[in-house]
């Protein structure tokens, strides 16, 4: 088999090659939703979110929104804040103050399983699976997320009961295809490779119909014939119609598969537009670097 | 519901609570000790200290003693006190050691599930209070006179006894030994060190299962000098008699919040006084149902009690 | 093929009051102490509390210590609703008021979940057996429910032979024994029936990552109180059974080591599975019953008498030496052991 062809930065810039609407304008100057964007097209929003964990400010006045049917990108150094916001957009943390809008109504305050109904999955950095739970059972979890099927239902074995279960499997069976790992749907989720895994999640997070995925270091520790598979993957996600929001430390992967990037330090935004945009901008190389800032 | 009668005897009702809760306060640093350490709520805790009780009991026997016999002379009564103290504290001490060994360092070695411990636990507490029960035909077991009580003190309606101002001296002294133990010696930073983060402490040469050990026997020691109190003041002791004041002993340990030390002796205290309240208003049989309530407030409402959570104090 | 090895099973089952003429072994198996269809009705009614804390502990992995509560409000509704003692006076027959006692049950259940389902494991067993304690405590002290007095007269499940005589009697415990048998029958249906659908999947979801299945749509606080009204109604149930047979209820019954006896019971079968569950319950009532008659040499106490100290040594044995019980379930065994490889903190 030959070696994997990695792409250089070039390539991948021409792969991804888009129009741009206009110049976005970098660093902390908030992008008001209306600069080149209509507003139904804006799926998630973070309206000035400030997040404190007692005396550490982890999220200070964050702003940004997500388009529909983008690949989104979250990334910055060590300790920026990435994970913090990934939380609180997924309804885990609750901001200190500031708003968080999905489809146009605020998550904070909702309950987990809420929020999941209405829209928003994820997957763990840490892989967290189901571990005695075959691959099928796992994602069929996922699927039971929008089942109607009562308590009571299930007891008496009500006609509902068996609609959902046919239709659940069903679509369990094709999202084990869709990510992969259909070979492997009866396997105890525990003893699946470490990349089976974390597809495996991917399909569990589909399975509850989400209109935005947020993906958690989803490249995390794998080989560059993985990621260049992930990368496929979301792709492939994307043109589901999801919208796809990723945190990922591999710029490569990120510059490869995003149409926008927001990037986080210390809590702050400190840019935000398109890979090339913002791969040039002296603030994210120095964030990243630890160059002062004046010798840009 | 009595309240008159709880405004008449404000006083001695106080002392009474004080002393009750003393003991309560003694029984519950072993529950909040080894749960400072370990996060784990050892049930079995309640025959450690039943087994306190019988003990003492049976060294007096030795020497012909039982409810029936008459009033020692002082030296011979402290002679006896201080023997019904050392038996206690060998079969309390020993009793906890015995299931820390045969009941949770195997689970802990093979690292299983928390519900695992609890299950053992009460396992274990059912084990040992059954086979007291069946043994001694669940008959009571009356407490020789060791001490006559006497008052002492008298002021307005209050009459304080000997008996009480020993109770209260000698869980004060308890506490403090083992305050002074735990923040001072060596052995004592080993297990602040541990309950804070075994993995560090490991790294820093503590030998974690000597530390478990010893907590466990701390705990079975205090256990058994309240003990000995109890069966001096209620003057009977039964193979349920663990498990009735374990859930006083238990409520007030989170009361205080458990895994303080502190804590332990403030909720005992308290509670032993908001019982001995609540006695004069409801009358005695609710006494152990009103712990249960309160136990249950707490933990719906305030779970960290009211000196919060920490053996190793700056927990996060 | 499973199929037909568990309807033969079933029919075994029914067949058991006529086990002492089973040549050579009969005699032995059955219990000398007690009268065996007696014996056999006790063991329905434990297994039947059995399989309702194999819901709450095994399925939902919720350690209920105070579960002999439910079997308490089941058996007191049945006695308040029916007995001349009651001072409700309602009299009503045995089958008319096993519904009200069953739902009373249920609400017991949903009482009892409802704030302590948000409780971490530990403070949640303890609170769950203050639970069972204050209700004991009411019991005997209280004068509605008549402490150790009692409600006596307590009618038996309706229905007479052709010649007029009772099923339900006084002397034969047999067709109390069937009827027990029925129900835990419709009860193993029942319980599998959830146990294989979304309901099970929650439940071990909840049990495996109570958060992660929350964040994947799963409804955690719905189907843990689920979990704990259905383990209260066959609690209950075995509690309505066991006053219809006895006739007679009191404070006595009631007690906390019965608790622990259950989930001896439980872990000792092999808890998070249905067959587990049935031996374990099976196994609690019919080896202390066994041993009726017994007297030990030192103390001269009936054997039957040790049956918690006994089951107390057990729970330790199982729990440190084969902790997914004798009958493990694949999930349970295979959970333990994969802990085992991970490295323990302490």
């Amino acid at each position: 088999m030959s070696e994997p062809h990695i792409e250089t930065p070039q390539e991948l810039d021409d792969a991804n090659a888009r129009p741009v609407d206009e110049a976005v304008p970098t660093g902390d100057a908030a992008v008001p939703v209306g600069r080149g964007v209509r507003s139904e097209d804006v799926l998630l929003e973070v309206d000035d979110v400030t997040l404190r964990f007692g005396g550490v400010v982890a999220l200070n006045g964050v702003s940004f929104s997500l388009r529909k049917g983008e690949i989104f990108g979250l990334i910055g150094p060590n300790g920026a804040g990435k994970t913090t916001c990934f939380n609180a957009m997924t309804g885990v943390y609750q901001p200190t103050s500031g708003a968080i809008r999905f489809q146009g109504q605020s998550i904070v305050g909702k309950k987990k399983h809420e929020i999941t109904r209405g829209g928003i999955a994820r997957t763990f950095q840490n892989v967290r699976l189901f571990p005695e739970m075959t691959a099928l059972e796992n994602v069929m979890v996922g699927a039971d997320a929008h089942h109607q099927t009562s308590v009571l239902s299930a007891l008496f074995r009500l006609p509902r009961h068996w609609r959902e279960e046919r239709s659940g499997r069903e679509r369990s069976i094709e999202l084990l295809k869709f990510v992969g790992i259909m070979h492997r749907a009866g396997d105890v989720a525990r003893n699946l490779s470490y990349g089976e895994q974390r597809r495996l999640e991917i399909a569990r997070a589909l399975a509850t119909n989400p209109t935005l995925l947020c993906l958690d270091e989803p490249a995390a520790g794998f080989n560059p014939a993985e990621k260049a598979d992930l990368l496929a993957l979301i792709r492939r996600i994307r043109d589901t119609g999801v919208t796809v929001l990723l945190i990922e430390h591999d710029m490569r992967l990120v510059m490869g598969v995003t149409d926008r990037i927001v990037v986080l330090e210390f809590g702050r935004k400190i840019a935000e537009g398109t890979p090339a945009e913002v791969r040039d901008n002296p603030a994210v190389i120095a964030a990243y670097l630890g160059v002062p800032t004046d010798a840009a | 519901m009595d309240f008159s009668g709880l405004i008449h005897d404000f006083g001695p009702l106080t002392i009474t609570g004080l002393t009750q809760g003393a003991i309560i306060a003694l029984f519950a640093l072993g529950y909040t000790l080894v749960y400072g350490v370990l996060r784990l709520i050892n049930f079995a805790h309640s025959e450690v200290f039943l087994m306190g009780t019988y003990a003492c009991l049976f060294v007096w026997g030795l020497f012909g003693l039982d409810q029936n016999s008459a009033a020692p002379s002082a030296g011979k009564m402290i002679g006896f006190l201080v023997l019904g103290l050392v038996a206690a504290i060998i079969a309390s001490g020993a009793t906890a050691l015995v299931v820390e060994l045969v009941a949770y360092r195997p689970l802990r070695r093979r690292n299983a599930p928390p519900l695992a411990f609890l299950i053992t636990a009460i396992g274990a507490s059912l084990a040992i209070s059954e086979a007291t029960g069946v043994t001694t035909h669940r008959n009571q077991a009356g407490v020789p006179p060791i001490i006559q009580a006497k008052t002492v003190i008298e002021f307005g309606n209050v009459r304080i006894s000997n008996l009480q101002i020993l109770i209260i001296v000698l869980a004060l002294v308890m506490m403090f030994v083992l305050d002074r133990f735990i923040n001072g010696s060596r052995l004592g930073r080993g297990i602040r060190a541990v309950a804070q983060n075994p993995d560090s402490a490991a790294l820093m040469g503590v030998n974690k299962s000597r530390v478990i050990s010893l907590v466990f026997v701390l705990g079975g020691l205090m256990a058994g000098v309240a003990a000995v109190m109890y069966d001096l003041k209620i003057g009977v002791t039964r193979y349920d008699a663990g498990f009735l004041l374990g859930i006083d002993a238990f409520t007030a340990a989170v009361l205080g919040g458990i895994g303080n030390l502190r804590g332990a002796l403030l909720g005992g205290l308290l509670l032993g006084v908001l019982q001995s309240y609540a006695a004069g208003l409801f009358g005695s049989q609710w006494l152990h149902a009103a712990a249960f309530v309160l136990l249950v407030l707490i933990l719906l409402f305030r779970p960290t009690g009211l000196l919060g959570e920490s053996l190793g104090r700056a927990r996060a | 093929m499973r199929g037909i090895g568990v309807l033969v099973l079933a029919v075994l089952a029914f067949l058991l009051p006529y086990a002492g003429s089973i040549p050579g072994i009969g005699p032995q198996i059955i219990t000398q102490g007690i009268d065996w269809p007696s014996a056999l009705f006790n063991m329905s009614y434990y297994v039947l509390l059995s399989l309702g804390l194999n819901v709450v502990v095994g399925f939902a992995g919720l350690l209920d210590l105070g579960y002999v509560g439910f079997f308490a409000v089941g058996a007191y509704g049945t006695a308040l609703l029916t007995s001349n003692d009651s001072i409700m006076h309602t009299k009503w027959a045995w089958i008319a008021a096993a519904p009200f006692a069953l739902a009373g049950t249920m609400l017991a259940g949903l009482l009892l979940g409802w704030p302590t389902l948000r409780l971490r494991g530990d403070y949640l067993a303890i609170v769950t057996l203050g639970f069972a304690e204050i209700i004991r405590i009411v019991a005997t002290s209280t004068q509605t429910l008549r402490g150790d007095r009692g409600f006596t007269g307590i009618p038996h499940p309706p229905g007479s032979f052709s010649d007029g005589k009772p099923i339900f009697g006084v002397t034969d415990a047999t067709p109390y024994f069937w009827l027990g048998l029925t129900v835990i029958i419709l009860v193993i249906l029942g319980v599998r029936n959830l146990d294989r659908s979304r309901v099970g999947r929650s439940w071990l979801a909840i049990r495996e990552d109570e958060e992660a299945a929350e964040i994947m749509g799963v409804r955690t606080t719905k189907f843990k109180l689920w979990a704990f009204a259905i383990g209260a109604f066959i609690g209950g149930l075995g509690g309505v059974l066991f006053a219809g047979e006895q006739g007679f209820v009191n404070s006595q019954t009631f007690v906390l080591q019965f608790s622990i006896l259950v989930l001896a019971g439980v872990v000792m079968g092999g808890s998070g599975n249905i067959a587990g569950a049935i031996l374990g319950g099976a196994l609690i009532s019919y080896i202390p019953d066994r041993l009726r008659g017994i007297s030990d040499p030192f103390f001269h106490t009936d054997l039957y008498e040790y049956r918690f100290a006994i089951f107390g040594v057990v729970i330790i044995v199982i729990m440190v030496l084969r902790p997914q019980g004798l009958i493990p379930s694949r999930r349970r065994a295979m959970e333990l052991k994969d802990r085992e490889k991970e490295v323990a903190p302490l």
